[in-house]
Parts: C-alpha cells; sequence; structure tokens
C-alpha cells in the first residue's frame, strides 16, 4: 500500500498542477478562437477583390472587437480566477467607464495591446502545447494503438516493438515537457494579463494612496469623534456631579454654624478636595476636546488657552470659515502645547499666537521672546505635536536659534 | 426676592437652588429652557434669573439670548449667567448693551457657596458681577491703549473690581490695606480719563473700559 502510494506519487510528479494550468490555456485558446472568427467572418462570405473592399473586411471586425474590448477584458480575468485563481484586480476605478472613456484611456491601450497581440500570441503556444500533451499521449500509448490495429493491416512488421519502445520513452519525456511548458506558459500569461490588464503600477499607487489618506482621515476623525463623547460624556455625568458635591459640601460649611472644630475641619479639607477634582476634571476634559472648541471655534478656544497662560499671550485669529473638525483640533492642541513648552522652557516674557489662512493653507505661529534653543526632535512634547500635525497632512517647523526667539510654524491644509 | 432659574442639568439645578435660598431669595421657578425661562420671568419678574448659557435644543448661546431679552424687556430682573467655560464674546455682547445688573460666571464658581452666594446678592442688587476667567481673557483679546499705562499692581486692582470685588474684597485679596486700595483706584480712574461723575458708576465705566465693550 504505502509502496503504490509512492509509486504514484513519482508517476504523476511530473504531472503535478498540470491539471489547471491546461484548463486555463485552453480556455484562453477557446476565446482566442471566438476573436478569430469574428476576424475572419467577412472572409467565410466573400472574397473581396477591390483595395476597399479588403480594408473593410479587416476593418469592421477589428473595430467589432476594439468595442467588446472591456467586455474581453471581463472574460479574461473572468478566465484566471476560475482557472488558476488568480485575482487580476479591476483596472477601473469604481465602475466601468462608458467606451468612448475608455477608448481614451491608457488602461484600454494596455487592454488592447493583450486582446490582438499578446494574447493571440499566448493562445497559439497555447495549442501548441496541448498539441503535444495529445501527441505526447499517443506517443507514450503507442503499445495500445498497436495491438488495437488489427495484426493484418500492420505496417511494419520487423522491429516494431523496439522502434515502439523508442516511442514511449520519447511520448513519456514529451509529456513531462508538456506539464512544464503548460505551468510555464500559464505563468507567462498570468504575468502578461496582471501588467496589461489590470491597473498599472502608477494607477495601484495612485488607488493606494487615495485609500490610505481615506482611510487615515476616517482614523483621524473617529479618534476625534470618540474624544468628543467622552468630553460629553464626562461634562454630563462626572462634572455634575462634582458641583453638585462640592456645593453640597460648601453649603454644610457654610450653614452649619455650630459644628465641633474637628467636623469643620473635615467638611472643610472634603469642600477643598472637592474643588480641587473639579478643576483637574475641567482640565482633563478641556486636553480631550474643549466643548468651547466645538461650539465656537479656534478663536474662542486659543483665546481660552491664552487667558489661562501665565504670561501675557497676544491672540489674532483671521479665518474666514471654520476648519474641518479634524484641523481645528490639530490647531488647538498645538497652540496648547505650545505655549506649555513657551512657559516650561522659554524663560518668556510674552507670547504671540496668530491663525490665518492663506489660500488652502492654515498658517499657525506660535511665537516668544524667550531664550531659544529648542529641539524640533529632542522633546516629546514637540515630537508628539509633529506627528499630529503629520496625521491631518499639516507640516510643523520650528525656528529656535539659541538666545531666541522662538518661532514654532505650523501648516495645515484648509479647505475654505 | 423673587428668583429664577434656568439650568438643564438637574444636579446643578439643585445646587444652585440650595445656595439661593441660603443667600435668601425665594426660588420662585425652576425651567431647564430659554423659552420656559422668559414665561417664568414673564410670569414671577425675579430679581434676579440664573440662567445657564448652554440649554436645549440648541445647547449653543440660548442663555445669553435669554439674558439679552430678560434685560431688556424687564429692567428689573437682573441675569447672572453660568458657563461651562469662557466665551468671552458673550460677556462683552452682554455688556455692551447693559452695565448692570449682570453677572457672568463659569458653572465651578457655584461650588465656592458663600462668594457665589454674594455674587448673586451683588447682581440683584444691579451690580456687575464677572468671573476672573472671563475678565482675563478680556485681556488677551487687548492690543494697545491707555491701560498699558496701568502698573501691574494696578491692573491686579482692577481686574478685581471687574470681578465685582467691593475695595475690602480687593484689599483682602492683595493683602493690602483699604486706603491703599482706593489709591490705586483713584490713580486707575485717572489714568483712564473718566470724567467725574459719582463714584460707583465711574467704577463701572473703568471696568468696562478695561473689558473693552465701550
Amino acid at each position: 500500500m504505502h509502496t503504490t502510494a509512492r509509486l504514484r506519487r513519482v508517476i504523476l510528479w511530473p504531472f503535478q498542477g498540470a491539471g489547471r494550468p491546461v484548463a486555463f490555456l485552453a480556455t484562453g485558446a477557446l476565446i482566442q478562437l471566438a476573436a478569430l472568427v469574428v476576424m475572419a467572418l467577412p472572409w467565410i462570405f466573400l472574397v473581396p477583390e477591390t483595395w476597399a473592399a479588403t480594408l473593410l473586411a479587416v476593418l469592421v471586425p477589428l473595430a467589432a472587437l476594439v468595442s467588446a474590448g472591456p467586455s474581453l477584458t471581463e472574460a479574461q480575468r473572468g478566465r484566471f480566477r476560475a482557472r488558476l485563481g488568480v485575482h487580476i484586480p479591476s483596472p477601473y476605478e469604481g465602475s466601468r467607464p462608458s467606451l468612448p472613456e475608455w477608448l481614451r484611456s491608457p488602461a484600454a491601450r494596455r487592454q488592447l495591446g493583450y486582446h490582438l497581440l499578446f494574447g493571440p500570441l499566448l493562445a497559439l503556444a497555447a495549442v501548441f502545447v496541448l498539441l503535444m500533451w495529445a501527441a505526447s499521449a499517443v506517443a507514450a500509448s503507442i503499445y495500445v494503438w498497436i495491438w488495437l490495429v488489427p495484426p493484418e493491416s500492420r505496417l511494419g512488421q520487423v522491429g516494431y516493438t523496439v522502434l515502439a519502445a523508442y516511442i514511449t520513452v520519447a511520448g513519456i519525456a514529451l509529456l513531462c515537457a508538456a506539464s512544464w511548458l503548460s505551468r510555464a506558459l500559464a505563468r507567462l500569461d498570468t504575468r502578461t494579463a496582471t501588467l496589461r490588464l489590470g491597473p498599472s503600477r502608477e494607477e495601484q499607487l495612485a488607488r493606494r494612496v487615495e485609500d490610505l489618506a481615506e482611510s487615515r482621515a476616517g482614523l483621524v476623525d473617529t479618534v476625534d469623534a470618540e474624544r468628543r463623547r467622552i468630553e460629553r460624556d464626562l461634562h454630563d455625568g462626572a462634572q455634575q456631579r462634582l458641583v453638585s458635591l462640592a456645593v453640597n459640601l460648601g453649603l454644610a460649611k457654610a450653614t452649619l454654624g455650630d459644628l465641633p472644630e474637628d467636623a469643620r475641619r473635615v467638611i472643610d479639607e472634603a469642600h477643598r478636595e472637592a474643588k480641587e477634582a473639579m478643576e483637574e476634571l475641567n482640565d482633563l476634559v478641556r486636553g480631550l476636546h474643549p466643548a468651547v472648541l466645538e461650539d465656537r471655534g479656534l478663536d474662542a478656544a486659543i483665546s481660552g488657552i491664552a487667558a489661562r497662560a501665565p504670561l501675557p499671550v497676544g491672540v489674532t485669529v483671521n479665518l474666514p470659515s471654520r476648519p474641518a473638525p479634524a484641523v481645528e483640533a490639530v490647531a488647538y492642541f498645538t497652540v496648547s502645547e505650545a505655549l506649555t513648552n513657551v512657559v516650561k522652557h522659554a524663560q518668556a516674557s510674552r507670547a504671540e499666537v496668530t491663525v490665518e489662512c492663506l489660500g488652502a493653507t492654515l498658517v499657525l505661529v506660535v511665537s516668544d521672546d524667550g531664550v531659544g534653543g529648542a529641539e524640533p526632535v529632542g522633546g516629546t512634547g514637540l515630537a508628539g505635536l509633529a506627528k499630529r500635525v503629520a496625521s491631518v497632512d499639516g507640516r510643523l517647523s520650528v525656528d529656535s536659534p539659541v538666545g531666541g526667539p522662538t518661532v514654532l510654524t505650523v501648516e495645515l491644509p484648509c479647505v475654505p | 426676592m423673587r428668583a429664577v432659574i434656568a439650568e438643564d442639568s438637574v444636579l446643578l439645578r439643585i445646587g444652585v437652588v440650595k445656595v439661593l435660598e441660603m443667600a435668601g431669595f425665594e426660588v420662585a421657578a425652576e425651567v431647564a429652557d430659554a423659552e420656559a425661562l422668559l414665561a417664568a420671568v414673564e410670569e414671577h419678574r425675579p430679581a434676579i434669573a440664573v440662567v445657564d448659557v448652554r440649554m436645549p435644543p440648541g445647547f449653543t448661546d440660548e442663555g445669553v439670548r435669554a439674558a439679552l431679552v430678560i434685560r431688556q424687556q424687564w429692567p428689573g430682573t437682573a441675569v447672572l449667567l453660568l458657563s461651562q467655560y469662557v466665551e468671552e464674546r458673550y460677556a462683552a455682547d452682554l455688556l455692551s448693551a447693559h452695565t448692570s445688573g449682570i453677572g457672568y460666571l463659569l458653572k465651578q464658581r457655584v461650588a465656592d457657596v458663600e462668594e457665589f452666594a454674594d455674587s448673586l446678592r451683588q447682581v440683584a442688587k444691579g451690580g456687575t458681577v464677572l468671573d476672573p476667567q472671563v475678565v482675563s481673557q478680556l485681556l488677551v483679546r487687548r492690543h494697545s491703549d491707555p491701560l498699558d499705562r496701568l502698573t501691574p499692581r494696578e491692573r491686579e486692582v482692577l481686574e478685581l473690581m471687574a470681578g465685582g470685588r467691593s475695595n475690602a474684597g480687593i484689599a483682602a485679596q492683595l493683602v493690602v490695606s483699604e486706603s491703599a486700595v482706593a489709591k490705586h483706584i483713584n490713580s486707575i480712574l485717572a489714568k483712564l480719563d473718566l470724567p467725574k461723575t459719582d463714584a460707583d458708576h465711574r467704577r463701572v465705566l473703568a471696568v468696562l473700559r478695561f473689558l473693552g465693550v465701550t
């Protein structure tokens, strides 16, 4: 049992995986045959005698084939999928274009190149390989044929068994060759078709970039929306509860005049803690997604940051309309982070924030009169900021010579 | 004195009602949106309306618009606006239309019960109370003007004035004597070229100039 299985494997080894390519090549040949029939159609019914008639007899079927180009492409893609399990991506973005549109596209030239030139050549090779299969199969089984032929009609009487042995061996060798050739030809066809029937490399890259840009924008928006949701939840829930708690403790402190000193101290402490917790929660919520940004836009939100900064900050915001929420959020957090850096490191006496829209670019500049020397890559704050800016296709640059001043410029896309 | 309150967050509303009662107000109506607020003011003619800026249905500036209507139609009703965050344009809008009986505080100030009760009484009496954060945010917008002539100390005093503090309150805050505060205020009034009318009104004018609304 074990040995027969092994023997079968050894015998079948040259033909392993040849079945699908053969079926594939046969269908390819059939499609090309159909095209050939179309081309030959006029010639079957008449033999054109004038030049004009000849030209017409060639051009009309050619035009028919060209206009059937998109359908042929679909048929071929179907063939690769069904016979080889190879997916050739659609050469079009979205739906199939109309015929005139298709004819003008570079994709049409590539596809017609396959249908009219490479396809027929490959089909010719396929026919050759299929014939080779048939011939080698006959040769390998020559003894069967000899046995089938009645003895009195056999051609040579002498030495035919020796000759037949040679023919059998040659047939087996040819079978192996045919198997190998089928696979090679299928590979060649696949490569050609992928290049000619699918999108070109540039188109693929362009599509990929488009997809990536879209998915990234979606991701950024999702993160933004999620932050806003958390902000709202905190605002409607924990924040209100804390205010209520602090109010009650404040009331207790104010109204319960005759408490023992210890109790009063405890209430005092609790009141202060509650207020501090409220402050911390406010800061946290602002860090997530400030409500003022969503409600009132950048101008109001940046003024808020400036007002909370412990140094004088001038704010000039000049925007004709509100940018996309994701861009607004990035601009807001840029200013927030930049001013935090100014306070921490710059030893500045004042800072200036300007936001304006130049064409389709929102230009945000945060400058200070501090000591300079800010490292664009060294500080984790700046690096994080640069990443955030890049997430919406923006650019961040820092000009900070030692001795100051520091100017941080951020450019963000801003579709008016 | 009667009061009405318009606040859509139930918890905060309960808190504010308690503080109002502690401050000696009788709460005539508790409502949750601007329309109901106007109806309540019409009906009860309260001394003060405590109003949330963001209310249903739009959750934008319903409270501010209602406040302007109230101050216009029922001058006897003062308005104290409560807001989650500072929007200095609201304050400017309010103050450029009316200079008395107006307050604008962050919601978190409610927790400082006694100060908040003080603010309520002041506004009900026709005073003006602004949150320190509103004040500092309005300052951000000022670029060059007579205010630059003020010394940092005078500026501090003016900020506290804008916050509705009395001379005694300012003195306590800055840990100086009341006479020193009075001296600072005189100097401020002189530097701001304010006409010599009665003292309280000059104070208000100084604050308004400070806030850039006049």
